[in-house]
């Protein structure tokens, strides 16, 4: 398990570097996920038959990520600082916010099936 | 409460690491009394709870923060850890690239067009609007863009974090409504339109829900940015 959790800090640091000597568009953790996935599946063509979920940045992947929500509750408190900010320019943030999410769900999964329909005709 | 006692635990990140734990749990456990319901989503629970505490104790945010911090920290190795779910779901991910390619594209480009259109119609000012635009990315990612192009950061947290919620809230129903039943799809939009908290909720639904949202998200995080400077002068001036 300390393994896994070492890899993962170790994938984001690499992530950050990368990201601050090349600035590269995208943020540290991002690049971090391509780099865990190209070192397991450069991991699985040593042992082809090996489960991701029992070794050890499986484990503390699968534990990270169930418990995710659990780390939005820092920055989500943050908002009730701020949340005069937010009723001072009234219902028009809250009424674009509910609506423009709602669409873009809509556009995604709709672009997403309407291309996958496509293919398999 | 001995007023010494308080003095002490305020200047400690335990009290504060331990009461987001503490609600978290509660949240948690609400939420699953409740059947995972959409509506009991349990970062707005323990986000409402502790909130209450601060607001009872009278505590500055910052101070909360310094407990909180901890918590906060791990978001970056959890964002990591998506990789595993990416590599264990390749195959699903790449026959379904060309999909997920070209609903990126549409789906970023709506998220920011129809916030900022929207808000505009309604009188919302500019800096609203600059603030508003990145709001479906993660929230690091969003600030940055914000700033750069004159928005208010902290406006961008907050309209970030409601996002999450309310994607998180509403995908569920909206996707069952439609009668959806590709897992791939669903999750894919719920982390491309709300980030990490939609990316927690489709995990708690459905495993691959949960892969392509976080891979749609991490996708996000990249296109959204590029996007923001080109669309935002097409539509405000």
């Amino acid at each position: 398990m300390l393994r896994g959790v070492f890899l993962l800090l170790f994938c984001q640091l690499v992530g950050e570097v990368l990201v601050r000597s090349l600035s590269l568009p995208a943020p540290g953790p991002v690049i971090g996920i391509a780099l865990l996935a190209a070192g397991l599946a450069l991991w699985a063509r040593r042992s082809p038959a090996a489960d991701v979920d029992a070794t050890d940045v499986g484990k503390a992947a699968n534990a990270m990520l169930a418990s995710l929500s659990l780390l939005f509750v820092p920055a989500g408190v943050g908002v009730v600082q701020y949340f005069d900010l937010l009723t001072a320019y009234g219902v028009a943030l809250a009424v674009a916010l509910v609506v423009s999410t709602v669409l873009t769900l809509l556009a995604t999964v709709g672009v997403f099936l309407l291309v996958k329909r496509r293919m398999a005709e | 409460m001995n007023w010494r006692l308080w003095v002490y635990l305020q200047t400690t990140p335990l009290f504060w690491l331990t009461a987001t734990l503490g609600a978290f749990l509660i949240a948690d456990e609400l939420s699953k009394r409740l059947r995972r319901h959409p509506l009991a989503n349990p970062v707005l629970i323990a986000v409402a709870l502790v909130a209450a505490l601060l607001k009872l104790s009278d505590t500055p945010y910052k101070t909360y923060f310094d407990g909180a911090q901890f918590v906060h920290f791990l978001l970056g190795p959890a964002t990591v850890a998506l990789g595993a779910p990416f590599y264990k779901n390749f195959a699903l991910v790449r026959r379904n690239a060309l999909p997920m390619a070209a609903a990126l594209v549409v789906g970023a480009v709506v998220a920011i067009v129809s916030s900022v259109l929207i808000a505009a119609w309604l009188g919302a000012p500019r800096e609203a609007l600059v603030s508003m635009a990145p709001k479906s990315v993660t929230a690091g990612v969003a600030m940055a863009v914000s700033e750069k192009l004159g928005g208010l950061p902290p406006l961008t947290a907050v309209l970030v974090i409601l996002t999450g919620v309310i994607g998180a809230v509403v995908v569920t129903p909206m996707m069952n409504l439609l009668r959806i039943r590709d897992y791939a799809a669903r999750g894919f939009a719920a982390g491309l339109a709300s980030h990490g908290i939609g990316t927690a909720r489709a995990f708690t639904v459905n495993p691959i829900a949960g892969a392509f949202a976080g891979i749609a998200m991490g996708l996000n995080a990249v296109v959204t940015p590029v996007l923001v400077p080109l669309i935002l002068p097409l539509l405000i001036r």
